[in-house]
């Protein structure tokens, strides 16, 4: 269905290929996965199916694509528009016109299709998709799960024989990631259409995968491959592939029911042992809130929550889309106004104090790190931060350099990668070293070796007795770095506790390791490698 | 009968069709300065506006034009208190401070006697002027000005596009400027410049029409069949020129410019062009349309209601029929008998428009 033949694609202006030599073929019918470090190439791939590359975004391609027999060097992607339906990263900025119903059929009236048959295929990918309840809603009142739905069901409609999605559960919450996937694997099972899938978080997608495509970057090749081979040497691996690499497990599984079942023996070797965790030294009270109601309009976005955080906790705070995560974290800062209740920051209320006192005290990374960027390259940025937080100057450059040693000094800040992007946000609010940190989302887009850095991070800032509060839906990343979870659900906190005692139970938030091992304590496959080293 | 046809099954009117009415009405009160008929007129109006309008956010923008009609009033009767001369009449209700004035400003006069005459006058200006507002601001809360732009003839399709495109953008913009100067806080600065704050603002637009633009292309956006250049350029030109000329002939059947056949000459050979052009432009177009909006009975007697109004002021007007133009300022208006019936008519809309579904229960996400 899908032919790369000896693909290298050059942009204009760059010394290097984003692709080099690329062959491989998807053949119909199957779920092929894409996987690689971020600024691998994955993008670049995924948008070479289409035509988008080079046709849209420039460039050079040579060797050939062919999809469905068609050349994309004869077709454009409008004349391929029949035969791949595309569904960007982020899907409301693809989004054509304003309710669900619209959007399903617009890709259909570029086509012409009979009126009949518009009105048959929308009726079908609603109720296939299961959106017929938001059918006239408008796209700016769906949930994150919904959005992604309805982009995929607008792809859908003009029946391609390919469907290409770039990271189509990134930015959801675990249930809404489940409803996403599944979706797609009734796509795969019962139509037949050929997916093409890039994702970071293969813990969620990795077992659906008929084929596995591993875009290394650089000058090394692509490889192909089945999953469970392919896993096996991928620099970038789901944790229950890891624990089975630690176990020795062969063939390697890659659900979590595949690895409970491998994983009898392990769990009688680790009967009698517990997880080692630090114990946690809570320091001086950082941050409080009591009562605290905050909402926009007439939505009430937090309803009377009451905490306290202390220095040396790295807090998760987890919870749907909508439940109130951001909205408590701006709070914190002084972003959004105070309906009642109390919410202080270091002592204050942040709404009275000045920007430039409050720097020093309570600091925030926000969803989109790019909001806190302003200069033309990212020396100016550090440059200007050092002035802003008022510390001698190169002191933002060296916290970069520490966070993320490759950053090109003369890029724009909008040309990083996300990953990039978000360690210049965070070097940059570091620099005025607040006693309390706290981060809106900052898994987006990291790859595992990133977000290995980053923990890294988080640890030691915590251990130098920094209070960390971040915001995820990312369990596996929860349970590596935090001390202490807290669940918001409509704008209430219904649970607030020890990481291993909040996430271990529940069924959304287990990450893979728990399950696998439940029930036995252990959260991550570092815990278990420690354990297993003291039994031998 | 087709079902379409049935004035009470629930479904949304043509969008066009509540435009047409309204902008008939908007005719119709620009004929008279009677302020019986131009309360008449605002009464229909909004009588159709809460009978028919959805609970969707455009359909609050009538108080808005009510408010904006209120000010226009209001600036009218200021001014012209301000400026009044004695020419008007003599019935002086009070008198301001006079301002005087260098000699240059000869026959201005600011401030001094004010007649009750020239602030009637003011008042009924301003209420004509107000009363067509609120027309326009009839059709903004009925008709949803997306589905508008969806009813644009195919050649037109482009330019609907961008209208659509720029009415998701703009909200956005706003959104984006909001959250960027909220970050600035967290940067430590307190005033924001053109480069923290524009910049940011402008940068993620850019990206954002980028996106777009990809999704749109790989959606099939832009399939055409194939036209010779020369063709599309004449297209273009006439639909140009036709446009002009519907403008043109509106503005002057609206203000009395032009003589009245010259004015409606005008506009018919603006609408012929037009109309020549995008059938002509139509042959480009490949596209199909999803539950187009169906013109049928309740549009006919939507737009016939508006233009019998319309008509039985203009025949008033031509005919001079007593009642239309006031005798003087301050006499008791008169109620014609014709155009009274006449504007009734345009009530029709409130009935023989259908209803609007109920709205399915909305779950705030």
């Amino acid at each position: 269905m899908i032919e790369f033949d000896r693909v290298t694609v050059t942009y204009d202006g760059a010394a290097e290929p984003a692709l080099r030599d690329v062959s491989f073929t998807v053949p119909e019918g199957e779920l092929a996965l894409v996987i690689g470090r971020t600024g691998s190439g994955k993008s670049t791939l995924l948008r070479a199916i289409n035509g988008l590359v080079p046709h849209f975004t420039g460039g050079t391609l040579a060797g050939r694509v062919l999809v469905n027999g068609r050349d994309t060097r004869e077709y454009r992607p409008r004349d391929l528009a029949d035969v791949v339906g595309m569904v960007g990263q982020d899907p409301m900025a693809g989004f054509v016109t304003d309710t669900v119903e619209d959007e399903l059929a617009y890709s259909m009236e570029s086509l012409g299709v009979a009126p009949d048959v518009m009105r048959r295929r929308v009726e079908e990918t609603l109720d296939l998709l299961g959106l017929a309840d938001v059918r006239d809603r408008a796209l700016t009142s769906l949930s994150g799960g919904q959005r992604q739905r309805t982009a995929i069901g607008a792809a859908l409609t003009s029946h391609p024989a390919v469907l290409v999605l770039d990271e189509p559960t990134s930015a959801l919450d675990p249930q809404a990631a489940e409803e996403v996937l599944a979706a797609l694997q009734r796509l795969v099972h019962d139509l037949g259409v050929t997916v093409v899938m890039a994702e970071h978080r293969l813990e969620r997608v990795i077992q659906y995968a008929d084929r596995v495509v591993e875009v290394p970057g650089g000058s090394a090749a692509v490889s192909t491959g089945l999953p469970a081979e392919q896993m096996v040497t991928a620099p970038v691996a789901p944790p229950v592939v890891e624990l089975g690499r630690l176990a020795g497990w062969s063939p390697l599984p890659l659900s979590v029911r595949d690895a409970r079942r491998a994983a009898v023996a392990l769990r009688s070797r680790l009967h009698e042992s517990a997880p080692l965790r630090p114990a946690v030294v809570a320091g001086a009270e950082l941050a409080r809130c009591k009562d605290l109601v905050v909402g926009y309009g007439n939505i009430t976005a937090l309803r009377g929550v009451s905490l306290s955080i202390n220095a040396g906790e790295v807090v998760a705070l987890m919870g749907r889309n909508g439940a109130g995560k951001s909205t408590l974290l701006n709070a914190l800062v002084g972003v959004v106004p105070v309906r009642s209740g109390t919410a202080e920051a270091a002592g204050a209320d942040p709404r009275r104090t000045k920007p430039s006192k409050l720097v020093k005290a309570v600091g925030l990374v926000p969803q989109e790190p790019a909001d806190l960027l302003y200069a033309a390259t990212v020396a100016e940025e550090c440059a200007g931060a050092d002035s802003d937080f008022r510390v001698p100057a190169g002191s933002c450059r060296a916290l970069l350099r520490r966070l993320a040693p490759d950053i090109d000094e003369r890029m724009h800040p909008r040309d990083l990668s996300e990953g990039q992007r978000l360690c210049l946000a965070l070097a940059v609010v570091l620099c005025g070293a607040p006693p309390l940190l706290l981060l809106d989302e900052p898994t987006r887009g990291l790859d595992y070796g990133a977000k290995r850095r980053l923990v890294a991070i988080l640890r030691e800032l915590a251990a130098a007795g920094h209070a960390v509060v971040l915001s995820t839906h990312d369990v596996e990343m929860v349970a590596e770095v935090a001390t202490r979870v807290l669940v918001l659900a409509e704008g209430e906190l219904v649970s607030d506790g020890e990481t291993a005692t909040v996430i271990a139970g529940s069924p959304a938030f287990a990450p893979q390791v728990a399950k696998i091992l439940a029930p036995l304590p252990f959260l991550t496959v570092g815990e278990v490698a420690t354990a297993l080293e003291r039994a031998s | 009968m087709r079902t379409v046809h049935h004035l009470t099954l629930p479904r949304g009117l043509h969008p066009g069709a509540w435009w047409l009415w309204a902008l008939c009405m908007a005719v119709a009160a620009s004929r008279t300065r009677n302020p019986v008929l131009l309360v008449l007129i605002l009464a229909v109006t909004g009588f159709v506006v809460s009978a028919r309008r959805s609970d969707a956010p455009w359909a609050h923008s009538y108080a808005a034009f009510l408010k904006l009609g209120l000010v226009v009033i209001g600036v009218r009767v200021v001014l012209q208190a301000l400026l009044s001369t004695r020419s008007q009449g003599t019935t002086v209700l009070f008198t301001l401070p006079q301002i005087p004035l260098p000699d240059w400003a000869n026959g201005v006069k600011l401030g001094g006697e004010v007649t009750a005459e020239a602030l009637v006058t003011a008042l009924y200006d301003g209420g004509q002027l107000a009363v067509m507002l609120c027309c326009i601001g009839a059709a903004n809360a009925l008709a949803s000005p997306r589905r508008l732009l969806k009813s644009l003839p195919g050649a037109l399709y482009e330019m609907g596009v961008a209208c659509v495109v720029a009415l998701t953008f703009a909200p956005q913009l706003v959104t984006d400027a909001r959250r960027i100067r909220a970050a600035r806080r967290l940067r430590g600065r307190t005033r924001g410049s053109f480069r923290t704050t524009a910049m940011p603002v402008l940068e993620g637009a850019l990206d954002r029409s980028v996106e777009l633009a990809a999704a749109m292309d790989s959606r099939g956006y832009g399939r055409t069949a194939q036209v010779p250049r020369r063709q599309r350029r004449i297209t273009g030109v006439c639909v140009l020129l036709g446009l002009l000329g519907i403008l043109l002939g509106v503005y002057a059947l609206l203000t009395d410019a032009m003589a009245f056949p010259l004015a409606a000459a005008t506009l018919a050979v603006g609408l012929l062009l037009a109309v020549g052009a995008m059938g002509v432009g139509r042959q480009r177009v490949t596209r199909t349309r999803y539950r187009p909006d169906p013109w049928a009975l309740p549009e006919w007697l939507v737009v016939g209601a508006g233009a019998v109004a319309a008509g039985a002021m203009i025949t008033a007007a031509v005919r001079g029929v007593d009642g239309l133009v006031l005798a003087g300022p301050l006499v008791v208006p008169p109620v014609p008998v014709l155009p009274v019936i006449g504007i009734l008519v345009g009530l029709a809309p409130a009935a023989a428009a259908p209803p609007l579904a109920p709205r399915r229960e909305l779950v705030v996400a």
